[in-house]
């Protein structure tokens, strides 16, 4: 009796499953080199992801969680890390004289934000906020395959008989089509310097990656960190196990 | 029992005085229990030990914390980025709250399956669910701190359930938020009940205990102990297996804080809370789905009360109904083994949980509804009707003498062999 009710149980989920997958596509699944249990950012793709976003998305997106000292997780050295902060400028102040100022950005600084805050960002974008993309990946469902396939996957034109709004650009991968950024990425727009060829799906690969880091900074640290643990408590409660074994042949 | 002797002077000294020590060996060590416990027996201890370590990472948490609408969200991702191992506290604690309801939930459903409940145990019983209500008022407001858009949304919805109280709705509302919706005062005061109920949640644990220590542990036959033959000492035989126990769930709780660890999580509590924009879909995180669903499955009024306050009422009367389990439950057999009518419907209960807790995450729409409204009303019919209808009519199977006689004759289908 109960082995019938869980089965149709399972059978009734599966068909309320399948019957939800129609509301927006699933981003094909990419294989990243972060993906893996053992997997690392890929430290080529995540250079060429830096120069993506600091030419591309850096020109709407701030990146406010993550400050340039920070690329030094991922074998910058402090001088690189001195160079790529010495090419922004930021405010600070007030001075003595009670005037704020903008001075070159210094590593311990945060990447320097395109907009001085959210009205401005909003002017200048037509009325839709750029969001910050320090923890996108994170905060969206299978968030690098959906950003690969959201960056990848622009239409210049809307399928016939899909209305789309004023200043909107058709993306399927974006919650209600209709998305406000227009297409980010073209063959060339930036040069990358270890001769790897710009293509569109190139740059958004690398970008990807890129941002994934900058969402999840500790992950390295945390995989390594999580295999000793487990190898130590697996072995620890392997030893538990035959103690207990011995312990309780006491009692026959 | 045998009174123990100390033989180290100063423990002498202080037990003369003060006898921890004796209260130790008595309650730890000597302490009798059912030879015959299996290992759904564990999740009592393991609920024990992911209290202390979200007491322990929450106060690390709390070091570092800003309960402040502007910062809350940005101190939170300061802890993953730049606290030394921050994350690992975080994760440790964010993890922990789900481990812990999934503990607790076992916990609870296998003393639901042998009838832990029954008298001499009901008021260990009752305190236990006060338990799980101060749990689920601590992991809501919990829930609520790092400020996200759930954060935000779920404090919102969860807040204007009140609203639905007759007369004082709206003063309550306004009262709880410290002002007129959701914002800094109400960060505030949910920042400081989260850190004090788990210290109530631990003195209720004490009691719970207490309680426990008086009549001791239930077993799989259900049967009371009788004598030294039907008992073992707490000490080597089941501090080896909650440690084993213990083991087995440290392999479970890592590999999901190391490898997983944002699998519980809804991502949009990674955007920053927004009062200006609403998520898509507001939920709460999946230990409370089962009591989310009743709460929707009100869609109709009935005569001048509104579907709202029905829902409300629906969502407490979940967990109150299980106060009055002792009483509603008329056989007068405990341990499902002997009850094959009961555990048939003990196991529809156990679906029907998962179906609430499948309708709570899905958006109320479509088959959804009736679904959970089914669901509810089951939830309902197996406690208050099915219950006490089974105890009347159902004839039980033969229960044994002594727990130490089932075992001699080996008929036993509820002890473990090893």
């Amino acid at each position: 009796m109960v082995g019938r009710i869980l089965a149709a149980t399972v059978a009734a989920v599966i068909t309320v499953a399948a019957a939800n997958a129609a509301e927006a596509p699933r981003p094909p699944g990419q294989k990243w080199s972060f993906g893996e249990i053992f997997g690392t950012y890929d430290r080529n793709a995540l250079r060429r992801g830096l120069t993506v976003y600091t030419s591309v998305c850096g020109a709407c997106h701030s990146l406010d969680l993550v400050a340039y000292r920070h690329l030094g997780g991922v074998d910058y050295t402090e001088d690189q890390i001195k160079a790529i902060a010495a090419e922004f400028e930021v405010e600070d102040g007030p001075d003595e004289d009670g005037e704020m100022f903008t001075r070159t950005a210094l590593p311990a600084d945060t990447f320097a934000a395109p907009f001085p805050n959210v009205q401005a960002a909003r002017a200048a974008n037509g009325g839709t906020y750029p969001p910050d993309l320090s923890l996108i990946t994170k905060a969206r469902k299978r968030g690098a395959d959906y950003l690969y396939a959201l960056l990848t996957e622009y239409r210049d034109e809307a399928p016939e008989g899909f209305e789309l709004l004023d200043g909107m650009y058709y993306n399927e991968y974006f919650p209600g089509h209709q998305i406000a950024m227009p297409t980010p990425l073209f063959e060339g727009s930036v040069e990358y310097t270890d001769g790897t060829e710009a293509t569109v799906a190139q740059m958004a690969w690398d970008v990807t990656t890129f941002l994934a880091w900058a969402a999840e900074p500790e992950m390295e640290e945390r995989k390594r960190l999580g295999i000793k643990v487990l190898i130590f408590v697996l072995v620890l409660t392997a030893m538990l196990y035959a103690l207990k074994r011995q312990i309780w042949s006491r009692l026959h | 029992m045998s009174q123990p002797t100390w033989k180290n002077p100063i423990v002498a000294w202080i037990d003369y005085r003060l006898p921890v020590f004796t209260f130790a060996h008595h309650e730890l060590v000597d302490y009798p229990t059912p030879r015959n416990l299996n290992y759904w027996w564990n999740f009592g201890s393991l609920a024990g030990v992911m209290l202390v370590i979200l007491i322990v990472t929450g106060v690390f948490l709390a070091m570092h914390y800003t309960p402040h609408t502007d910062y809350a969200f940005a101190s939170v991702e300061r802890i993953m980025r730049d606290v030394n191992y921050g994350w690992l506290i975080r994760y440790l604690h964010m993890n922990g709250g789900s481990i812990f309801f999934l503990v607790v939930y076992i916990h609870l459903f296998r003393g639901l399956y042998y009838g832990s409940y029954k008298a001499p145990r009901e008021v260990l019983w009752i305190i236990g669910v006060v338990i799980i209500f101060c749990m689920m008022a601590t992991a809501f407001m919990g829930y609520v701190l790092p400020w996200g858009q759930m954060s935000f949304w779920a404090a919102t919805v969860i807040t204007n359930l009140f609203s639905a109280v007759p007369l004082f709705g709206e003063e309550i509302v306004n009262w709880l938020w410290g002002g007129f919706s959701v914002a800094n005062p109400t960060l505030n005061r949910f920042y400081a009940l989260h850190f004090l109920l788990p210290f109530v949640i631990f003195a209720l644990v004490f009691v719970h205990l207490w309680a426990l220590h008086v009549h001791k542990s239930n077993n799989p036959l259900g049967v009371e102990m009788t004598g030294d033959s039907d008992s073992i000492p707490f000490h080597p035989y089941y501090t080896i297996k909650d440690a084993f126990g213990l083991g087995v769930l440290f392999l479970v709780y890592f590999a999901f804080t190391f490898f997983a660890p944002n699998f519980f999580l809804e991502p949009d509590n990674y955007i920053e809370a927004n009062p200006l924009v609403t998520p898509t879909h507001i939920l709460p995180e999946w230990y409370l789905m089962p009591f989310y669903a009743i709460l929707r499955a009100i869609t109709f009024d009935i005569w001048f009360i509104s579907a709202k306050l029905i829902g409300v009422i629906a969502m407490f009367a979940s967990i109150a109904v299980l106060f009055l389990l002792p009483w509603l439950d008329t056989s007068p057999v405990r341990s499902a083994t002997f009850r094959p009518v009961f555990k048939q419907f003990f196991w529809i209960l156990v679906i029907d949980c998962v179906v609430l807790g499948y309708v709570g995450a899905n958006p109320p729409e479509g088959w959804f509804i009736p679904l959970g409204q089914i669901a509810t009303a089951y939830y309902f019919i197996h406690f208050l009707v099915l219950i006490p209808l089974i105890g009347f009519l159902e004839r039980p199977r033969a229960v044994p003498d002594s727990i130490a006689s089932a075992i001699t004759a080996g008929t036993n289908p509820g002890v473990e062999q090893s």
